[in-house]
Formats: C-alpha cells, sequence, structure tokens
C-alpha cells in the first residue's frame, strides 16, 4: 500500500504553536526549572495561573491587615493561630463542598449538615443526659451526616431532581431539625462543651487541644521527611522509565516549599502566646485537617472513583459510554460530601465549646462555596481540587479575621466576603469561557 | 468448473458477517434485511443519505440496539450482540462524531477511562502512560506536545486520533468510526485518514460511516450503500465511481449500464 507511506509528522497548523504551550500545563514538558518558569509565566499572561492569585491573594489580606489592624496584631502568632483555627471550620467545608462542585452539582445544605452533626455529637456527651462517649459520639454524628447525603443524593441521581432545589429544601429541613435536637436536654438551646469531664473536654480539645512543642517538631519532620521522600521517588521513577515527569529543580522546589510552610507554621504555633502562663504548641486541628485533605486528595487524584469524578464532571456521556455508574458515583460525592460537613461541624462546636441557635448555616454555606471557587475549583465541573479548600479557607478566615481585629461590623464583613465571591466567580466564567473559545477555534 | 479465483472482494471468512438485519422502532422500519460483510484488512465505507440508517446499523453491531431478526457471524461463528459490553468482548469498538472525550481529563486518562488499571487499590498512572504512548507511536499518532495534556487543549484532529487509539487499544478487532472527518480541515483530514489506513495495515476491520465521497474514495477498499434501510450495494471500492455511488445513495440503484461487478450485493464470483 502506498498510500500508507503518508508523513507521519504532520505539522498541525491549526493549532497554533504559541495557543497550544499555553494550553500544556508547564511542568509536563519543561526540560529544566528555568524553562518549566518561563512555560508558566506564559499561561500566566494567558490568563491561566493555577493557585498563584490565591497565594497572592493570602498576601496581599496579610499585608493589608497587617498594616492596619491594630499594634499590627494580624501577624502575631497568637491571632495566626487563631486564625488557622477559625478558618479551619472553612476548609473542611469548602473541601466538602469540592465533591459536589467537581460533578457540577452543588450542595446548599452543608451549612446545616455541619449544624446537625455538631448538635448530636454535643448532645450525646452531655454527662447530665446520654453520657455517650466521645468517640461514639462523633461517629453517630458523622454516620446522620453521611445519612443526610445519602438521602439528597438519591433524590438528585434517581429522581432526577436538581441538586440546588433538592439541598435548598434540604437546608430549610435540616436547619429545622437542628434547632429541635438543640431544644432537647436541660440546657435550654445551649448544649455546651465547657465541662471538667475528660469525655466532654475531649470534643472541646479538637479545636483548642495543643500538641507539646517537641513532639509537634518530630512529627512536622516526619511527616515532611515521609512527604519528601514519596514525591522524590515517585518523580525520579518516572524521570528514569521516560515518562512524563517534571524536571529535577520543579520537585526539589516543591519539597522545599512544603518543609519551608511546615517548618513557620510549627514555629509559629510554638511561640508562647498566651498573655499569662503558657499556651504553646500545634493545636490539634491543624493535623485533624491535614488529614482529611491527605485522604481526600488521594481518594479523588489517585483512586478509580476519583477518576470517575472528574470525568463526570468533564463530560458525563463520556463516563456513561465508559461503563461509569454515574448515579452511584454522584450519590456518593453528595455522601462524602455531607460526611466532610459533619467533620466542620464538629470543629464548629468545638471551636464555640458548644452549639447554641446562633448557628449560621446559611452563611456557611456560602463561604464554603467561596473558599472551593476562591481556590480555583469550578462551578462549572470537572476541575478542582482539594487543596483549593486550604488556600481558599484561608483567604475567607484572613477576611474574616482582620475585620474582626478592626472591629468592622457584621454587615460590612457580609459586603466584603460577597464582592470576594463575585470576584472569585467572575475569574472562574472568564478562564472557561477562554479555554472553550480557544480550543474551539482549534476544532 | 475450473474457475480463475478472481479478485474477489471477500476472499476469507468476513471477520463479521451480518445476514437479514431487520430493525424496526414501533411502526418505523429502519432497516429492512441487511446483509454486510466486514473483512478484516479492509477499511468498508458505509455510506447513505440522511436517514438511511447508517447510524441505527453502526448501534445495532455495537450492542445499542438490538436487532429484531437477522444472524450475526463473528469469524464465521453465529454470535449475539445484545449489549455494547458483548460487542466489546468480542473486540469491536465504535469510535462515535462526538468522540465522548473528557477535556478535562489528559490523553492517558481518556484512552483508560471505566478500564483503569490498579495498583494496590489506587490507579497504576506509570503502567496506563506507558501503555497508551506505546499505541500512540505504533498509530505513529505524534504530533501532540505530550501525552499528559488536556484533552481540550488539542486540535480536532488530535481529538479525533486520541479517540481512535482508545478504541484500537483493547486488543479490538473491528472498529466503526462514525464521519470521523466531519468537522475537519484539509490537513487534519489527512491525518485522521492516514490514521484509519494504519487500522487497516494492522489487520483490522475498519467500518467508515462517511458522507463525504472524497474520504470514501481516498481510503476505502469495499463500499456499502444503504437507502432508506435497504442495503443496495456493496462490493470493492474499484467497482464504483462517485456518480453511482451518488445514485445509489440518492435513488437506490443505478441506471447506467453495467458490468459484473457493478451491482451484485457481495460482488462476482
Amino acid at each position: 500500500m502506498a498510500r500508507a507511506e503518508a508523513p507521519e509528522t504532520l505539522p498541525d497548523p491549526t493549532a497554533a504553536p504559541e495557543a497550544a504551550s499555553v494550553a500544556v500545563p508547564p511542568e509536563l514538558v519543561a526540560q529544566s526549572l528555568g524553562e518549566w518558569f518561563r512555560a508558566w509565566m506564559a499561561r500566566l499572561r494567558a490568563g491561566q495561573s493555577g493557585v498563584l492569585p490565591v497565594v497572592l491573594g493570602l498576601v496581599l489580606i496579610s499585608i493589608v491587615f497587617t498594616a492596619i489592624s491594630p499594634n499590627h496584631l494580624f501577624l502575631s502568632a497568637g491571632n495566626l493561630v487563631n486564625l488557622f483555627q477559625q478558618s479551619a471550620v472553612f476548609m473542611v467545608l469548602a473541601m466538602a463542598e469540592i465533591f459536589v462542585l467537581l460533578l457540577g452539582e452543588i450542595d446548599l445544605s452543608v451549612g446545616f449538615t455541619a449544624g446537625v452533626g455538631g448538635v448530636i455529637a454535643v448532645q450525646l456527651v452531655e454527662p447530665v443526659t446520654t453520657k455517650w462517649p466521645w468517640w461514639g459520639a462523633i461517629i453517630a454524628a458523622l454516620l446522620v451526616c453521611a445519612l443526610i447525603g445519602a438521602l439528597q443524593g438519591t433524590l438528585i441521581t434517581r429522581l432526577r431532581l436538581s441538586s440546588l432545589i433538592v439541598t435548598l429544601a434540604g437546608s430549610l429541613i435540616l436547619n429545622g431539625a437542628m434547632l429541635i435536637l438543640l431544644g432537647l436536654g436541660p440546657f435550654s438551646g445551649y448544649p455546651s462543651l465547657l465541662s471538667h469531664d475528660a469525655n466532654v473536654q475531649t470534643l472541646y480539645k479538637l479545636m483548642w487541644g495543643t500538641i507539646d512543642p517537641v513532639i509537634s517538631w518530630i512529627g512536622m519532620a516526619v511527616i515532611v521527611v515521609a512527604i519528601a521522600l514519596l514525591l522524590w521517588l515517585s518523580d525520579s521513577r518516572r524521570r528514569r522509565s521516560g515518562l512524563v515527569a517534571p524536571p529535577v529543580g520543579l520537585t526539589l522546589l516543591k519539597i522545599v516549599l512544603i518543609a519551608v510552610v511546615s517548618i513557620v507554621v510549627v514555629a509559629i504555633c510554638n511561640i508562647n502566646r498566651a498573655n499569662l502562663g503558657t499556651l504553646e504548641g500545634v493545636p490539634w486541628v491543624i493535623p485533624i485537617v491535614l488529614t482529611i485533605l491527605g485522604v481526600w486528595m488521594v481518594l479523588v487524584q489517585r483512586s478509580r472513583f476519583g477518576r470517575y469524578v472528574y470525568a463526570i464532571g468533564g463530560n458525563p456521556e463520556a463516563a456513561r459510554r465508559a461503563g461509569v455508574n454515574l448515579a452511584t458515583i454522584r450519590t456518593w460525592c453528595f455522601v462524602l460530601c455531607a460526611f466532610t460537613a459533619g467533620i466542620g461541624g464538629l470543629l464548629y462546636a468545638s471551636y464555640l465549646g458548644g452549639m447554641s441557635n446562633n448557628f449560621n448555616g446559611g452563611q456557611l454555606v456560602l463561604y464554603a462555596i467561596a473558599a472551593a471557587v476562591i481556590g480555583g475549583t469550578s462551578l462549572f465541573g470537572g476541575r478542582g481540587k482539594m487543596l483549593h479548600g486550604i488556600l481558599g479557607g484561608l483567604v475567607i478566615g484572613g477576611i474574616y479575621n482582620g475585620m474582626y481585629l478592626l472591629a468592622i461590623d457584621v454587615q460590612w464583613q457580609f459586603i466584603v466576603t460577597g464582592f470576594v465571591l463575585l470576584v472569585a466567580v467572575t475569574i472562574d466564567a472568564l478562564s472557561r469561557r477562554s479555554a472553550t473559545s480557544g480550543s474551539a477555534a482549534r476544532v | 468448473m475450473a474457475q480463475v479465483v478472481r479478485d474477489s472482494p471477500v476472499a476469507a471468512e468476513p471477520l463479521l458477517k451480518l445476514r437479514g438485519i431487520e430493525k424496526h422502532f414501533g411502526p418505523v422500519q429502519a432497516l429492512y434485511n441487511v446483509d454486510l460483510d466486514l473483512p478484516s484488512g479492509q477499511i468498508t465505507a458505509l455510506c447513505g443519505d440522511n436517514g438511511a440508517g447508517k447510524s441505527v446499523l453502526t448501534k445495532c453491531i455495537a450492542g445499542i440496539y438490538q436487532v429484531d431478526h437477522g444472524q450475526f457471524f463473528w469469524e464465521g461463528r453465529a454470535v449475539q450482540i445484545h449489549s455494547p459490553r458483548d460487542a466489546a468482548q468480542l473486540g469491536i469498538e465504535t469510535v462515535y462524531q462526538d468522540l465522548a472525550l473528557a477535556d478535562n481529563l489528559d490523553i492517558v486518562q481518556n484512552m483508560f477511562l471505566g478500564r483503569e488499571r490498579l495498583r494496590n487499590g489506587l490507579l497504576n498512572e506509570d503502567d496506563m502512560e506507558r501503555a497508551a504512548s506505546q499505541t500512540l507511536a505504533t498509530l505513529r499518532v505524534t504530533t501532540v506536545r505530550s501525552i499528559r495534556q488536556p484533552v481540550a487543549s488539542l486540535s480536532g484532529g488530535q481529538r479525533q486520533s486520541v479517540a481512535v487509539a482508545k478504541a484500537v487499544m483493547w486488543n479490538s478487532k473491528l472498529v466503526m468510526l462514525d464521519e470521523p472527518t466531519a468537522a475537519l480541515g484539509v490537513v487534519q483530514t489527512k491525518m485522521v485518514l492516514d490514521l484509519v489506513r494504519r487500522l487497516r495495515d494492522r489487520g483490522l476491520a475498519v467500518m467508515m460511516i462517511s458522507h463525504n465521497l472524497n474520504d470514501v474514495f481516498e481510503v476505502a477498499d469495499r463500499i456499502a450503500v444503504l437507502h432508506l434501510g435497504r442495503m443496495v450495494a456493496q462490493d470493492r471500492a474499484s467497482a464504483f465511481d462517485r456518480q453511482s455511488v451518488v445514485e445509489y445513495m440518492t435513488t437506490g440503484g443505478f441506471r447506467r449500464a453495467q458490468g459484473g461487478d457493478g451491482e451484485g450485493k457481495h460482488g462476482s464470483s
């Protein structure tokens, strides 16, 4: 067949080279750190910047609030640790929301799901009533939350109802359920975790407990070395076998970055932040949040389930034809979302030292979605990472904390947060539009 | 009876042989008594006007629709195709016009979607990447910058190539392509047609649905024409010319005086 002798490396003139190089993530094609940096700058100029805007936003928030907060309190050790703790709830709720955002769905009930979870745990450990062990209370709370997710997910996937409406209705129902649960027992709606009972204190310590400074350092060192080794070994194995891998410099840069951030965080936490006596060490909540991040990262990025979640978010029809059971995967995402929201509720209750009917789940869900989107997760599905929840949660927490320090009225906090969400959503929509118009032009 | 073996279009037993396929949707009859041979190592172009039944026939072979009457013979053996899974098990893969690629996933992830390889319960990315790049290399799909770039960043021809490569990865023996060049420019069309030829050269049976007679005559070894649900002509490509194919497609017959080759269902013996 003479015809088969066609040139094999056809130039593809319709794929404009500069457009293609911008569309390809730089770590895939760069051979050296310098090359990677240049490709990265090109992508940045084309409006595809990854997590950079969030990191810059965080730096900006720190600078502004440090400059204008009384006594430049914002960057003090005490306030930074407080900021981590406040942000933890936003981070966990944002990670919950990311499960459904990746599908292109939304869950408006994460706030009150968290509320219900928090109330159940707090009520169950109360010594004067049910006296459950703390772990039993946590398991019960998380199971109820997972069940809430399963119910909503089933309605959405099997009856094909809109997730927006189902979870909006769910949010109202759960708000009512939470108030009913709050009213149980002799606590006049304010079951508290402030107690000398060690069992109750365990829940309180989720947020406020601290790890001994020396153990903090050792634990951090072990974790950083483990991550560095994993990263280094897998990247160098891929380089050796000729697979797509980032340049050596980039792997090292990542490791150094992780180490520096970890050292700075532990160093800040180990400063004595009490006005009287000592209060030092990494709060429990940091390893708790990092564990959730790690487990969900593996699930979403390294498991078959996660791959299907992205595929459904990107092209449900392609996933269906590939034999993916769409309804099952979608329902599981709602279950995982509600389960993670439940953890957020536990942390909230711990931060508050109890639960109260002031719990504003409607506002929390907006903060959670804002955090996910600010972090870089798309509302249109298929694009996002668990890490975005952490970064976005820090931004929301930073704004919240900074304005609190400045004693700015709550109405202005709402307005500023609303504008930040608007900006994030606009960036999301614009980057999506440029991405699709770019590929459409090349079809 | 000492016959000279002529240049028969079906030298050996065809890979897939359809006999008397009928399909109706309620009162609407979509396929009437359709016979079709798909031999290995040959490209069969399936032509027909809109509504002729090309997609219905393709979907019957792919197991999406079930036929009402008729038989399938796979390598000479009678088989039943009740579901896409049955078709996949035989080695039949279909590349639909919309390609069914997830834009946000990269090339490797798309090629293995639904059939991921695992190690210790987690995705075995290294293994999948190696296999995918091997397949792309044997098909000489070399214009992509990185096998790890998202499909959204590929050109139309590259996407088509990835979809085809995805279809041939699974030791498939029959690949059906639905209008593979419909949305492509000149250069990309050439790229895809070269790829289709390479599939044939690997010994696969290829069925290509196409409206574009330029493409059909450029690559097809055999041509089959459907008209209003009936198979009105099926023969070696050299037995047709443009005019005859167009006439078969539009009227279901061909009026010009013809030699032995031009009309019969399976050519001459």
